[in-house]
């Protein structure tokens, strides 16, 4: 396949290791986190961590936008669906196994009645509602600044049309704001923020946003970023960059990803997303705590397509699990093996955390891909 | 009153008819559709009796009877490779293929949807017939139900099989041992993906096609090439994939696996579509390919034996069988990093076979 079995290449893997093995310091420790759980995936998928010298660690990051979904934006969702005969709820095919409050999840919701669909995009719900004239067609959005414009699309064209059957639940969450609660103080409290020594940046959230919007990270929390694709040897490379910025002191926004991302982004699809949306003041992350200014709601202009406003939706939040170390694993301040709850009571089948949601948390990876690491070796 | 006439019935209208509820009442009408369809599609003496069994000859000397089953409910009926009819002979004659045994009879249980056209039946009906009289076995029973419209959808079918396994021939799940070569018969994924490619919100451009199709003349040319012992797994990776195939025999046998992914074969359209679904191939189902663990010293003769065969061109050596007690199924990625290779958590594809 073109443009991507060339970024997967072990002989090119093998001389990046060479490359970044020789730059590193001995003695020196270098903790990177991947922000975005497609690096989370391709990092675990084609192990990438076998290819790095010891002293090079990389912890995975929150951005597994599953994972952050708190539990009562999904109760939400399953109080509509079980309520409203006339209700299509539908959502990517990730959300639906999303555990939610009294044991149900979208999937249980939809084993009970309610009419729950996975649909492909937010085109294919917006298609359904043209399909369906006398069902309520409501669309469980979420996602980082990527799957946003399309959305942001999709209200527009509602709107356009005037369907009134179509709306929206907006869940979409923003990265800036993420990254910059994780190198501040970490919402979950008593948490010491660990140390990083630099940050892989957002692959297509980056396409969006552009690079410029990282320039904070470098200045403000003098740490390192190198924006880069969900490829291995995007990765690779960007470990290389990230390495020689921490040797040479410096702290910089780099941009690996050279063949998608733009200092300033999508322009268009920014327009959009302002036209549409607007910033909520604070949302609660899952993992993270409440976070200012880092999600966004439908503007008032577009109310009759905002499923909370139409259907007098309330956001009920709901506290994590107790035993759930998930705020410190998504912080990078401690390891899904740290985790009581890991491998136990928490597994991709019976998740409990957000980072054992999605096959891109930082849990269900380890525990999918990773996990023979952790017990002794055969005898 | 005069000499009474024979009854007249209507014949069965197979090109504009639809199934109702007479069809499964037990009346003439259901004994019309079994003697019109399916008695004249299957086409043998023992269904031909009309009785409520099949009476069948006992296996020959040292042989042992090997009985599955399985359930039909794909959806879409129809798709490129194959139909429900054609897939619901695979799925059972390979389930005994795959213990060994040579498949002889199935028994196939109708459920069928009011208002099914009998037309898209009797298409499922010639497709099945064709895919028994290819594979060498004989539909010798049946049963036919019919549920209210929007309680079934369209035609669910359950076939049972009944096979002779020959002496010597004890492949099993817990048979696996350390030093064992694993071979596949060819590119994993298609029918899972061809599935998935017809599903309306997926409308692909490429055109994958199923790979449904009945393996026991594929067991049977590599028993011909290999000693019987040497053959200690046969498996068909149907609904979970390769993945979920060999972590079973992993648990079964006690071991671990250690597989090469540069080696699976995998076509380059059905690589392509999962790459944009985000799925992997290792998880998607197939319903025509053979998983062999066999003794390493066997593992030349039983890859040749497979490629010649018209099933198996593209089969590959893929891994090896490694003590591991933990029995984790690790894989090498051609990036040269390594990582495990887990059952399927979640259900990927609904309604695949």
């Amino acid at each position: 396949m073109k443009y991507v079995t060339e970024f997967r290449d072990g002989a090119l893997a093998a001389g990046l290791a060479g490359a970044i093995a020789r730059e590193v310091e001995p003695g020196r420790d270098y903790a990177f986190m991947e922000f975005c759980g497609g690096h989370t995936h391709a990092i675990s998928r084609y192990g990438v961590a076998d290819l790095l010298p010891a002293n090079v660690r990389l912890i995975h990051g929150p951005g597994c936008p599953v994972c952050v979904l708190p539990v009562g934006r999904v109760d939400m969702a399953i109080r509509l669906a079980l309520a409203r005969p006339e209700v299509i709820l539908c959502t990517y095919a990730d959300c639906l196994r999303v555990p939610a409050s009294d044991g149900l999840s979208l999937l249980k919701a939809k084993a009970r009645g309610a009419d729950v669909r996975m649909v492909y995009s937010a085109a294919d719900a917006l298609a359904l509602a043209r399909r369906e004239p006398a069902r309520e067609v409501v669309f469980f959005a979420i996602g980082f600044e990527t799957t946003t414009p399309p959305t942001a699309l999709v209200i527009r064209q509602a709107a356009a049309e005037d369907l009134r059957n179509f709306s929206v639940i907006c869940n979409h969450v923003l990265t800036p704001p993420a990254i910059d609660g994780l190198l501040s103080a970490p919402a979950a409290a008593g948490l010491a923020r660990p140390r990083l020594d630099g940050i892989l940046g957002p692959a297509h959230v980056s396409v969006i946003i552009g690079s410029a919007p990282y320039a904070f990270v470098a200045e403000r929390h003098r740490t390192p970023v190198v924006i880069t694709g969900f490829e291995p040897l995007d990765v690779m490379q960007a470990v290389h960059m990230l390495v020689r910025q921490v040797n040479e002191g410096r702290a910089e926004v780099e941009n690996e990803y050279t063949r998608a991302v733009t200092a300033e982004g999508n322009r268009k699809a920014q327009a959009l997303m302002a036209d549409v949306l607007a910033l909520r003041a604070r949302f609660a992350w899952r993992g993270l705590g409440e976070l200012p200014a880092s999600a966004l709601r439908i503007r008032p202009a577009f109310a009759a397509w905002d499923a909370e406003a139409k259907f007098g939706l309330e956001d009920r939040p709901v506290p994590d699990h107790r035993s759930c170390e998930c705020a410190a694993i998504l912080c990078g301040a401690k390891g899904p093996t740290d985790c009581k709850l890991f491998g136990t009571v928490c597994t991709p089948e019976t998740p409990m955390g957000a980072c054992m949601v999605s096959s891109e948390g930082a849990c269900a990876a380890h525990y999918n891909y990773g996990r023979f690491r952790d017990l002794s070796p055969v005898r | 009153m005069s000499a009474a006439k024979p009854a007249y019935t209507r014949p069965l209208d197979l090109r504009h008819g639809h199934v109702d509820l007479g069809h499964g009442a037990g009346g003439r009408a259901m004994s019309q559709l079994i003697a019109d369809l399916f008695v004249r599609a299957f086409d043998n003496a023992a269904l031909a009796r009309g009785d409520d069994g099949a009476v069948l000859p006992a296996p020959g000397p040292g042989e042992r009877l090997v009985m599955a089953t399985d359930g039909h409910v794909v959806s879409p009926l129809f798709f490129p490779g194959g139909d429900i009819g054609s897939l619901a002979v695979h799925g059972t004659v390979n389930d005994l293929a795959v213990m060994g045994a040579r498949p002889l009879w199935l028994s196939a249980g109708f459920i069928l949807e009011e208002g099914f056209a009998l037309a898209e039946l009797a298409r499922i009906v010639a497709s099945m017939a064709a895919a028994a009289r290819a594979a060498g076995v004989q539909v010798v029973t049946g049963d036919t139900k019919v549920v209210e419209q929007g309680k079934g959808d369209g035609v669910f079918i359950t076939t049972t099989g009944v096979g002779a396994l020959p002496a010597g021939r004890e492949p099993g799940g817990a048979r696996a041992r350390p030093g064992d070569a694993v071979l596949v018969s060819g590119t994993l994924g298609d029918h899972g993906m061809a599935i998935l490619a017809q599903r309306e919100s997926l409308a692909f451009e490429s055109q994958i096609v199923s790979d449904s199709a009945a393996l026991n003349g594929l067991v049977e040319a590599l028993y011909a090439a290999v000693p019987a012992e040497a053959i200690h797994v046969l498996r068909d990776p149907t609904r979970g994939g390769l993945a979920s195939t060999v972590n079973e025999i992993a648990s079964q046998s006690g071991v671990g696996f250690e597989l090469d992914e540069a080696a699976i074969p995998v076509a380059p359209q059905v690589r392509a579509a999962c790459e944009l679904l985000g799925l992997d191939p290792l998880n998607i189902a197939n319903e025509g390919k053979l998983v062999v663990v066999c003794a390493a010293d066997a593992a030349e003769a039983a890859l040749a034996a497979l490629r010649a065969h018209r099933l198996g061109a593209a089969a590959a050596r893929i891994g090896t069988v490694v003590a591991d007690e933990r029995c984790f199924v690790q894989l090498r990625t051609p990036l040269g990093g390594r990582r495990m290779v887990d059952w399927l958590a979640a259900e990927q594809l609904p309604r695949i076979c």
